[in-house]
């Protein structure tokens, strides 16, 4: 079938106006997740007691409702974009608040709801659309002086880190934090502001370590590796060490059949020490690819929501994976932090899924909006 | 509201955003993080030293040195063995398979085979320790899927001979007792690692023992258990120069190629990692001491008519003379009345200080790990004194009785036995003069006299012509927090030949039952001395020392010769 560009239906604007390196890009890191996590997931699956392809196979399985969510999502108009969004806040944060109550207690926290054949971690999802809705309410009340937008996404943003700091979800939190930091920095934020928030930042820090011993230790251990146990990043060092340039081949590696978190937060380590530091280098350059891609158009888009929507979501991506693998090549201490479309797990990559459709649909020629005097026009063709 | 347009004016777009032009620092940022990932990365994986380049450590066994006695006898060593596996992934028909192994290893549980051949997996071990004429077999039978690994086993072709000393090691070849923890703590398995597989470049570990001696202590102190019907025994030769162990045998022992049973209580090493109350040497060190400090001569006398009265405690004799006795009689007799009292001549903290200097106080350690610490009295009350002054409330591990009782006998010198070769020049090095050379001489006198005059008799009787001197010690056991009369460990220390000192030996019997042949006694003098006899008997020729009959000997020996020429 061949698409005509005359045609204006909904298969065909879509066809010529979505950003189809982006797409590719993403497509292809989902993929490489996929074969990634048959490198790395067999033996974790096998040292817990499930059938080796355990996680490769639920991998594959989510992968396909993945790329709906983000094909989907990619069809959104701007407005629809907005109000998905919102609803998706509002029926996560209600799940999160349910989870607190109803989900099954897993390492002393309640993120999750027992779904059956999966456990649906709702924060995931609520962190693409509490971006989405934030950069709408500013917006709003940039456009409109009269709405007190900007505070009611400081609301948003309060209630978020309240509930992740409920469950309790700390790195969440100082995730949202951050991605919260840059989104208020490119609104406008007067430096002297910023500095005063950078400071607050640095005082909450010094609070964890203060408060928490699992903070605290884990600090310590990074900066005095004698200190204590830090098995888990020196097996991930060791294993870039032992891949070399171009790694040990498929399934030669070795780190993976002691590293309890393999298949997740440190199959980087895995990607490293089997496909080597090429293939490394080539994930790296695709994650930078689609991260920088979107900051560029949240540059070059013309109305604020656009702007700090798109700049958002790409921020959620990019420390994200930056610190994922930053503390698989042990420059900071040990954090949990999954690495968006590569990493195990169902809810992250649905929820980075929807990141990127949301993208494709706020960056869509077509389907941009043009300030006027008197409001939002949507802006038929570019 | 107002600043926020003039900042819009500013940066000349029409959004109504102030911090947009922030997105370039974001951009940077985000860039400068990728940049470092990736120069972090390829600095690991490029700069790694190569050292650091296991990520786990495969579990082979460990080639470990071999260890030979003082003459050069292989003691232990490592042979390489073929284990056979499988992968059933490979197998293409299981029942060939099957048909093929036990044609070959009858042995092999055709069932177990099946159940192992058709697992879904790529590693299963079939049998481990192949004999070569099997491996070879199989081998020519070509099956697909089924190889063999080379392991290596540690072998102690001795057998339970020294296996104390020896100790035994895991299915993974690490050291768990004996010289072969030691090797393990000293880092020669390291070294020994190092060397290839294939040649033998790490040298063998020579041990001080005589798998001679070994072999002769271990088979009179085996038929004296059986004798005397006595739970256990052990026994030490040692060179009285270097305080080289030339045997060490503890009974009931064990086999280190089968170390399951190490574990026993019974089976413990009795030399080292036990202590026991040696009546026999701890009154040999009360008259070393006495003479040494001038306290007594051997021309002193003692009264032993009346029992010692401490406090509530009265202190006997077991052979009561009921008389004044000369210091060699306090000595030939084991008169604890008289040992006592020479302690309390010499004082209670000049005792104390004197059992420090030799040694008493300390736990002994030498390479083999296990080693007890002494159990001393918790109080040096008077009584503590009087009664450690002849053994009693007073344990030591017979190891450190053995050095001690070297010293006394060569001269003086206390130096720490030691299980590996040693050359007497290095002794020198750290010998340590606890009595003078003439109190020596005295001592050798007063063992001497002991073993032709005195309780030791039956040793010399056992080895003439071999000079043996000796003291002996029988010490009620402790049973349920009591001194019990039924229950004795005897035991015998001495040297030979007296006039000029080579070896020592310690002979010890736990819990020897009288006999009608001992005429109902069960104390030393019957069944540790004569053992300890025929030790001497035995290994004195085998160490090189010849024996001297003197006029009674003679005659004893031509009494005997003619009673050989009756029969």
């Amino acid at each position: 079938m061949l698409i005509r560009r005359t045609d204006r239906g909904l298969l065909a604007s879509w066809w010529f106006t979505v950003d189809w390196l982006l797409l590719t890009a993403v497509l292809l890191l989902m993929a490489a997740g996929v074969m990634f996590s048959l490198a790395a997931s067999p033996p974790v699956a096998a040292r817990i007691g499930l059938d080796n392809f355990h996680f490769f196979v639920r991998q594959l399985f989510f992968a396909g409702p993945a790329v709906m969510v983000l094909l989907a999502a990619s069809f959104l108009t701007p407005t629809l974009v907005r109000r998905i969004s919102l609803g998706a806040f509002v029926a996560g944060i209600g799940l999160m608040a349910l989870a607190l109550f109803v989900g099954p207690e897993i390492k002393g926290a309640y993120r999750w709801i027992d779904l059956g054949p999966f456990n649906l971690q709702p924060s995931e999802i609520v962190k693409p659309s509490f971006v989405v809705a934030a950069a709408w309410l500013m917006a709003e009340g940039i456009r409109r002086p009269d709405m007190p937008g900007r505070w009611l996404a400081w609301g948003l943003f309060g209630l978020f880190v309240a509930m992740l700091t409920l469950q309790p979800d700390f790195g969440q939190a100082a995730l949202m934090s951050m991605v919260w930091a840059v989104m208020l920095l490119v609104h406008g934020l007067s430096w002297i502001i910023v500095f005063g928030l950078a400071v607050l930042a640095a005082a909450g820090a010094v609070a964890a370590y203060q408060f928490f011993p699992h903070v605290a230790s884990r600090v310590n251990r990074f900066i005095d590796p004698e200190k204590g146990d830090t098995f888990q990043v020196d097996t991930a060092v060791r294993a870039f060490e032992n891949g070399g340039l171009f790694g040990t081949g498929p399934g030669a590696g070795s780190a993976k059949t002691i590293l309890p978190d393999a298949h997740a937060d440190f199959i980087f380590a895995v990607v490293g020490e089997e496909f080597g530091l090429a293939a490394c280098a080539v994930l790296i350059g695709l994650i930078a690819f689609v991260v920088l891609r979107v900051l560029r158009h949240a540059q070059r888009a013309e109305d604020p929501f656009h702007v700090l929507a798109l700049c958002g979501l790409a921020t959620i991506i990019g420390l994200q994976a930056v610190i994922n693998m930053a503390v698989n090549v042990s420059l900071v201490p040990a954090k949990g932090m999954t690495l968006p479309f590569i990493s195990y797990g169902g809810s992250s990559m649905i929820s980075m899924a929807f990141a990127i459709g949301l993208v494709l649909a706020l960056n869509r020629r077509a389907a941009r909006a043009v300030p006027t005097a008197g409001g939002w026009r949507p802006l038929v063709a570019a | 509201m107002m600043v926020r347009i003039d900042q819009t004016a500013k940066s000349g777009v029409a959004s109504g955003l102030g911090g947009r032009n922030r997105l370039r620092l974001v951009i940077v940022g985000f860039a400068m993080c990728f940049a470092l990932i990736t120069g972090r990365a390829a600095q690991l994986s490029l700069l790694a030293p190569e050292v650091k380049k296991i990520v786990r450590d495969d579990h082979y066994r460990i080639p470990r040195p071999d260890i030979v006695d003082r003459n050069g006898y292989l003691l232990a060593t490592d042979i390489k063995i073929a284990s056979l596996y499988a992968n059933p992934r490979k197998i293409i028909d299981v029942e060939e398979a099957i048909e093929l192994l036990t044609a070959v290893a009858p042995k092999l549980d055709s069932k177990v085979l099946y159940k192992k051949l058709t697992k879904d997996r790529a590693f299963v071990w079939l049998k481990r320790e192949v004999s070569p004429a099997q491996q070879l077999a199989i081998h020519n039978q070509g099956i697909p899927g089924v190889g063999f690994r080379n392991e290596t086993v540690r072998v102690y072709p001795m057998g339970r001979l020294a296996a104390h000393a020896l100790g035994y090691v895991d299915v993974d070849s690490r050291g768990l007792s004996g010289i072969e923890k030691y090797l393990d703590d000293q880092g020669a398995l390291y070294t020994a690692s190092l060397a290839k597989p294939e040649d033998r470049a790490a040298l063998p570990a020579q041990l001080s023992l005589d798998i001679r001696v070994q072999h002769a202590l271990t088979s009179e102190i085996k038929k004296a258990i059986h004798v005397f019907r006595a739970k256990a025994g052990a026994g030490v030769v040692l060179d009285i120069n270097t305080a080289e162990v030339l045997a060490m045998v503890s009974l009931p022992d064990f086999n280190p190629n089968d170390p399951r049973q190490a574990q026993d209580l019974i089976r413990m090493n009795r030399v080292t990692s036990g202590v026991y109350e040696l009546g026999s040497v701890i009154k040999a060190v009360t008259f070393a001491m006495a003479l040494d400090t001038g306290a007594t001569t051997l021309e002193g006398r003692y009264d032993a008519r009346q029992p010692l009265v401490i406090g509530r405690a009265r202190i006997n004799d077991f052979h009561a003379q009921k008389r004044i006795l000369t210091v060699p009689e306090v000595f030939l007799h084991s008169s604890n009345i008289g040992t006592a009292r020479m302690a309390l001549d010499v004082g209670l903290e000049g005792h104390q200080a004197f059992l420090r200097k030799v040694g008493l106080f300390e736990r002994l350690l030498t390479e083999i790990p296990e080693a007890a610490a002494p159990l001393l009295p918790k109080r040096w009350s008077k009584l503590a004194t009087v009664t450690a002054a002849f053994g009693h409330g007073f344990a030591v591990q017979p190891l450190q009785g053995a050095a001690v009782t070297a010293s006394l006998l060569n001269g003086g010198r206390l130096i720490r036995p030691t299980f590996l070769k040693r050359e007497r020049e290095t002794v020198d090095g750290f010998a340590k003069q606890v009595i003078k050379p003439e109190t020596s001489e005295k001592m050798r006198y007063l063992f001497r006299l002991n073993a032709q005059r005195g309780t030791a008799r039956k040793a010399a009787g056992e080895a003439l012509g071999y000079r043996v001197g000796g003291k002996t010690g029988t010490a009620e056991k402790v049973i349920n927090g009591r001194y019990s009369r039924n229950h004795r460990l005897t035991s015998f220390i001495g040297g030979f030949p007296m006039d000029d000192p080579k070896y020592v030996v310690l002979v010890m019997l736990d819990e020897p039952q009288p006999l009608k042949e001992t005429h109902g006694y069960a104390t030393s003098g019957w069944n540790a001395v004569p053992t300890a006899g025929r030790v001497i008997a035995r290994i004195a020729p085998i160490l090189g020392v010849e024996p001297r009959y003197d006029e009674e000997e003679r005659a004893r020996l031509t009494k005997l010769r003619s009673k050989d020429q009756g029969y």
